[in-house]
């Protein structure tokens, strides 16, 4: 894979899907007051016709939203991740429940959200939304990728959660490599024999880092971006299984329920190996700068090189 | 002409002869509506008997105004339940799924034995309506507070497709409780959606007691009408106000309407009426054949 240059924060490539789909009348914006944020707004100043504001008002929202799918449309509706989860029982009872294809995104998901502090942190997200039937739960890593993948929930057959992050993150993917990008199916970035990590959204970085000095040790990992939590690239999973032996989840997310639950689940049930899991261990954030909180909740690149050489043990 | 024009227009010539063939209402009436709505109690009362479990109360207390919509107004097709230019009824209320199975089936989705799956494993009549399993029901509730949400969306779609299709959105009184209500109501009136119609169901009696002891929600029409919208309030079982008030809320175009109809939850059940009891009860041996006497 080419290696891209600079950096990008998934929220963006979500306004940017949305401009790549202005010519189709099908596809309507929602927004509860934070547009700005979760970069709907760009979509709203080009065809405001197909934009609907609904205020601060999450749980009107998902509904009008599923009323919207139900007559043709494609809503996309987006706000922070954490608020998102006020309208959690609207999003079971309303959108999965009848499998209304309606496409939801939760931005500045995270304890990289930073200095907002922990009202603003969701951390539970992805492990909530995981455990509703019909749903897809989608985190991608960097701009590029959250674009490709918003693109394909154009024509995706069943409700969806994406969560995107604040903050910019150097970029993974590049335009020539866009087409490794499939909703279900984790991106191999890294090949190695001794452990496979499975990282999700802005900890895909960390586990790149994490490659890096654990070549110089003499540990070859591979490193998996694990954009899609459901449905999850079990195949990839059997076939690291077999390689590698042994599995490092990293996401910016509780340890409980996300992209280690849903890993942890399938690998103890099929064919069991040792997994450590990287992720916020069961408590609260705080305020903080990105790099710092990563640091105290022990999710830096260096916590990874630890969790590898512990489940390497394990094996 | 090409093949794709050519398909284009056989298209949407197909669609107009569907729409045309899509009745408004049943060309029924009123005296021909009290009868049915008369069919109707004696089903819901069947089905929550049969059941052992149910919500009478609410459905009873809803039936006149179900009538008076499926029988007076609403532009569906039972051949084409899902026909995209159809009128929308959304039950909010979704424990009142006798009265919708009722009227359902006088309109023609459902058979009487469909009406005897009601609460079984495996049948269209689910405990509360739901889209997914009942042919003609446009919404799946059981969760309060949903439905006008859902309606809005549905009206937002039909004005963007420039359809004339409305939106129908019935809310229990003691539903209005919940907060997603007044997000809903803000919402409609501030994008002035003229395509949704609210009728509350203002029985007075939610799950555990009487409205007023739970959460008072003191003048309805006053809350609707301050926030926008335009307020209709009339007797839910007069027939001829029924017809009326639905009339009346076609008229409505620049923005929400809501009728606000008084009722009394069991009606048409002595031993039902007014009480809180039967929000949720199905009645006993003994009391199924006193209410199929009261109802004949």
């Amino acid at each position: 894979m080419s290696a891209p240059s600079g950096g990008g924060a998934s929220r963006d490539g979500y306004g940017a899907a949305l401009l790549e789909m202005l010519d189709d009348d099908k596809v309507v914006v929602l927004e509860a007051d934070l547009g700005k944020s979760t970069k709907s707004c760009l979509f709203r100043a080009e065809k405001p016709s197909h934009t609907v504001s609904l205020g601060i008002a999450e749980q009107n929202m998902m509904l009008v939203a599923a009323g919207m799918a139900t007559s043709g449309y494609v809503p996309f509706a987006s706000t922070f991740a954490i608020f998102s989860e006020r309208g959690f029982e609207q999003v079971r009872n309303g959108i999965a429940r009848p499998n209304i294809v309606v496409h939801l995104c939760g931005s500045h998901g995270g304890i990289h959200t930073g200095t907002d502090g922990s009202s603003a942190q969701s951390i539970e997200d992805l492990a909530i939304y995981r455990t509703l039937p019909n749903m897809t739960v989608i985190h991608p890593c960097d701009d590029i990728s959250a674009r490709e993948l918003t693109l394909q929930l154009r024509n995706h057959d069943s409700p969806s959660y994406m969560r995107t992050a604040r903050n910019k993150v150097p970029r993974a993917y590049s335009e020539d490599d866009i087409q490794k990008l499939q909703i279900g199916k984790g991106v191999v970035h890294r090949e190695g024999d001794d452990v496979a990590i499975l990282a999700c959204g802005v900890m895909l970085n960390e586990a790149m880092n994490a490659h890096a000095e654990l070549e110089q040790a003499g540990i070859h990992a591979t490193v998996v971006d694990m954009h899609t939590i459901k449905p999850l690239d079990t195949k990839l999973i059997d076939d690291l299984t077999r390689k590698c032996g042994a599995f490092v989840t990293a996401e910016d997310h509780s340890v409980i329920g996300g992209l280690a639950g849903a890993v942890s689940e399938y690998v103890v049930a099929n064919q069991p190996v040792p997994v450590e899991m990287i992720g916020v261990q069961d408590r609260f954030g705080e305020s903080g700068g990105s790099d710092e909180l990563l640091q105290i909740m022990g999710l830096k690149s260096s916590d990874i090189v630890d969790a590898v050489k512990r489940v390497i043990a394990r094996k | 002409m090409n093949a794709v024009d050519t398909a284009v227009i056989l298209k949407d010539l197909l669609w107009k002869v569907a729409k045309d063939c899509m009745e408004r209402g049943m060309g029924l009436n009123v005296t021909e509506l009290e009868a049915m709505a008369k069919r109707c109690r004696r089903n819901i009362v069947k089905m929550v008997y049969n059941a052992g479990a149910g919500h009478p109360g609410g459905s009873l207390s809803a039936i006149d105004m179900l009538v008076g919509l499926y029988g007076h107004r609403l532009r569906v097709d039972t051949d084409s339940p899902k026909a995209s230019d159809r009128d929308r009824f959304i039950m909010s209320k979704g424990h009142a799924s006798p009265g919708v199975y009722a009227v359902l089936h006088e309109r023609g989705f459902l058979t009487e034995s469909d009406l005897d799956t009601f609460r079984k494993l495996g049948g269209p009549c689910q405990g509360h309506v739901d889209m997914k399993w009942c042919p003609g029901v446009d919404f799946s509730a059981g969760s309060l507070g949903m439905g006008l949400s859902f309606g809005i969306g549905c009206g937002l779609a039909a004005t963007l497709d420039s359809s004339e299709r409305t939106a129908w959105v019935m809310l229990g009184d003691g539903e209005l409780q919940e907060g997603q209500i007044w997000e809903g109501v803000m919402a409609a009136a501030h994008h002035e959606i003229g395509n949704v119609k609210v009728i509350v169901d203002r029985n007075g009696i939610q799950n555990d007691d009487f409205c007023d002891n739970q959460m008072r929600m003191f003048d309805v029409s006053q809350k609707f009408s301050s926030f926008g919208w335009s307020v209709m309030e009339i007797d839910g079982h007069n027939m001829e106000e029924v017809v009326n008030a639905i009339d009346w809320a076609d008229q409505v175009t620049g923005g929400p309407a809501c009728i606000v109809m008084h009722t009394v939850k069991g009606k048409g059940v002595s031993f039902m009426e007014n009480n809180p009891k039967f929000h949720g009860a199905a009645p006993s041996e003994e009391q199924f054949e006193l209410a199929m006497e009261e109802l004949a």
